[in-house]
């Protein structure tokens, strides 16, 4: 029982009614059937696959997330890489993946000088807190990296 | 062969344009998310959940408020009529139905939410089959009703014939029910702004019925909410469109009075 | 069979970046839920790719994985280059596909 969920004035009564029949119990988002499989060395094949032997680095690349995700089924995320996104000097693709879901794999977007700016937002699904990681291709053969964390509360009661 | 016919449907839904949107924009900065004492659930939504209800592009329920203006003027039933034919394709009586419902009605003795209008009006004057309650169809055709008085306050009479239903829905709310033995009352009265887990108990405001929740991944109505609060304390749900639920829709009608109209909401 | 919406300004001047946004209602069923009365895994079926063409060449493009949301969203950016239309293509397991477009007029 989450130590928020005590507060003072709520009575006693409720709590251990609401304790008692597992109303409380943290429960599957149930999108995915299964144990969680991705994990940081899934995620280091997938991104190797997409790369090969390329070195990746930090910086040039940010991740939004929000804070604390508010349910899994539907979490908010940008990606933007810093380019000029010239014909000579653009962003050609970016990949996001996850440590914590079934598979590593969320989605590629591929950009071209016309894209005048590398920046991408979209909603993805969480299993549970975990961390993200996006990869930038650029047109220059060099690749960025960025990992952030997201914590995420699971909606398990409430009809 | 399968592959072809799926191409097919899929390709149907070709449309151009962006001129053929319906909703009702109303900026943020318009919307009344408090009223008095009384706080919309978006107040306590995170930021990110109230930032996809605020843009019409990334709520999800849009595609409803679109699919319930084209049924508007869709004809149906044997009086080769649609709802447009009569009141209008742009309806005057749409700018606050919202705010009004559900409202006393005189033939049936009783109050009437807009679900069970738009089935009267479907079956009376259409001679068209009524929508089923949680249907698509029903779903898209609420929505796009309840948006055109996006923005406006929530204002049910309560008062003349409406006295002993509203008086019902406030017994209906109050008292404790199901292995629980919990009300209304208990978890969104005393326990809102309190965690139960993962989710934050707010004080069960209807202004953004239907809502987009994030749980469903889809719209639903106030009624299978209800259902849902009734399954949480182990009690017997009821119908959709039972005497009780209109009435308890009245009530928590007015628990919200002042609050803005916020169809299609979005909440966890 | 789905439906999307999708916006960008009406008008825009020649270079300027603006942004697009794209919405459409899909289950993005993710091959992995297993129904609850048969216990049969539900088969997989998400809109898998995403491609976005203006100025007659894909400006963006993008593949999908179940981890995308239902009811996928998507917003990112162009550049102004000629009056007309922005073409949306989905395209689902099974090669079901959606179009939309948008036209843009560029001073
Ligand atoms: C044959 C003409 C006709 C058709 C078709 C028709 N209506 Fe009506 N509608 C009326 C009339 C007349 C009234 C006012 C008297 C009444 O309430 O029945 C009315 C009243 C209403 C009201 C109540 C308005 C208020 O201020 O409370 C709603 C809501 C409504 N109609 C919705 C619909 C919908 C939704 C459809 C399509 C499914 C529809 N109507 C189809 C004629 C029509
Ligand atoms: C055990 C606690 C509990 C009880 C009792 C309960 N609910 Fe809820 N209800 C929730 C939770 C959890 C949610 C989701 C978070 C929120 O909006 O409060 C919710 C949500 C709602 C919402 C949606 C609010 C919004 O902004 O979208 C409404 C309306 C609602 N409840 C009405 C009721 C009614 C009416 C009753 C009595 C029949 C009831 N609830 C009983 C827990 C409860």
């Amino acid at each position: 029982m989450s130590e928020k969920f005590i507060t003072q004035n709520m009575r006693r009564r409720d709590v251990l009614a609401m304790a008692g029949t597992g109303v409380v119990a943290v429960s599957s988002i149930g999108l995915f059937a299964g144990d969680a499989k991705a994990d940081p060395a899934a995620v280091a094949k997938a991104i190797k696959a997409k790369i090969g032997d390329k070195k990746t680095m930090a910086g040039g690349i940010t991740l939004e997330l929000p804070e604390i995700a508010e349910n899994g089924n539907t979490v908010p995320i940008a990606v933007e890489v810093k380019s000029p996104m010239s014909s000579s000097d653009y962003v050609k693709a970016v990949h996001i993946y996850s440590e914590g879901n079934p598979a590593p794999d969320v989605a590629t977007f591929r950009f071209t000088p016309e894209s005048g700016r590398a920046r991408v937002s979209l909603r993805m699904r969480m299993i549970k807190s975990q961390n993200i990681v996006a990869v930038a291709e650029m047109s220059n053969g060099k690749v960025h990296m960025v990992k952030n964390a997201v914590k995420v509360t699971i909606g398990g009661c409430g009809g | 062969m399968k592959k072809q016919f799926q191409g097919i449907l899929m390709g149907a839904a070709v449309a151009v344009g962006l001129s053929s949107f319906a909703g009702i924009a109303i900026s943020a900065e318009k919307m009344v998310y408090k009223s008095g004492d009384r706080n919309s659930g978006y107040t306590y939504a995170t930021k990110e959940t109230q930032a996809i209800q605020d843009d019409d592009l990334g709520n999800p329920a849009y595609i409803y408020v679109d699919d319930g203006a084209a049924l508007w003027s869709k004809v149906d039933g044997k009086a080769g009529k649609s709802c447009a034919t009569c009141h209008g394709v742009e309806s005057a009586m749409l700018s606050d139905l919202a705010t009004r419902y559900p409202v006393y009605n005189a033939k049936l003795g009783k109050m009437q939410n807009i679900e069970q209008k738009i089935n009267q009006e479907r079956e009376e004057k259409m001679g068209a089959k009524p929508y089923k309650w949680e249907s698509g169809q029903m779903l898209a055709l609420t929505i796009y009703m309840r948006n055109q008085s996006r923005g406006k306050p929530m204002n049910v009479s309560i008062d003349g014939p409406a006295v002993p239903f509203f008086e019902a829905g406030k017994k209906y709310f109050d008292q404790r029910r199901g292995q629980l033995d919990m009300s209304c009352k208990n978890c969104h009265e005393y326990y809102a702004g309190n965690r139960i887990r993962a989710n934050m108990l707010t004080e069960a405001q209807s202004n953004g019925f239907p809502t987009y929740r994030l749980k469903w991944q889809k719209p639903g109505s106030l009624h299978r909410r209800f259902r849902g609060c009734n399954s949480t304390v182990r009690a017997q749900p009821l119908a959709y469109g039972s005497d009780e639920y209109v009435n308890l829709e009245l009530y928590v009608a007015w628990r919200g009075r002042g609050l803005s109209v916020e169809a299609p909401s979005v909440r966890n | 069979m789905a439906k999307a919406r999708v916006k960008a300004p009406k008008s825009v001047k020649k270079g300027e970046v603006f942004e697009v946004k794209a919405l459409i209602s899909h289950n993005m069923e993710t091959g992995l839920r297993k129904d609850k009365k048969t216990g049969k895994t539900i088969p997989r079926k998400i809109i898998n790719k995403l491609s976005v063409t203006y100025g007659g060449k894909e400006v963006f493009g993008s593949d999908w994985h179940p981890a995308v949301s239902a009811n996928p969203y998507v917003s990112f950016f162009v550049r102004a280059s000629e009056s007309g239309p922005i073409k949306f293509v989905w395209t689902e397991d099974g090669g079901g596909v959606t179009e939309k477009s948008v036209d843009i007029l560029v001073a």
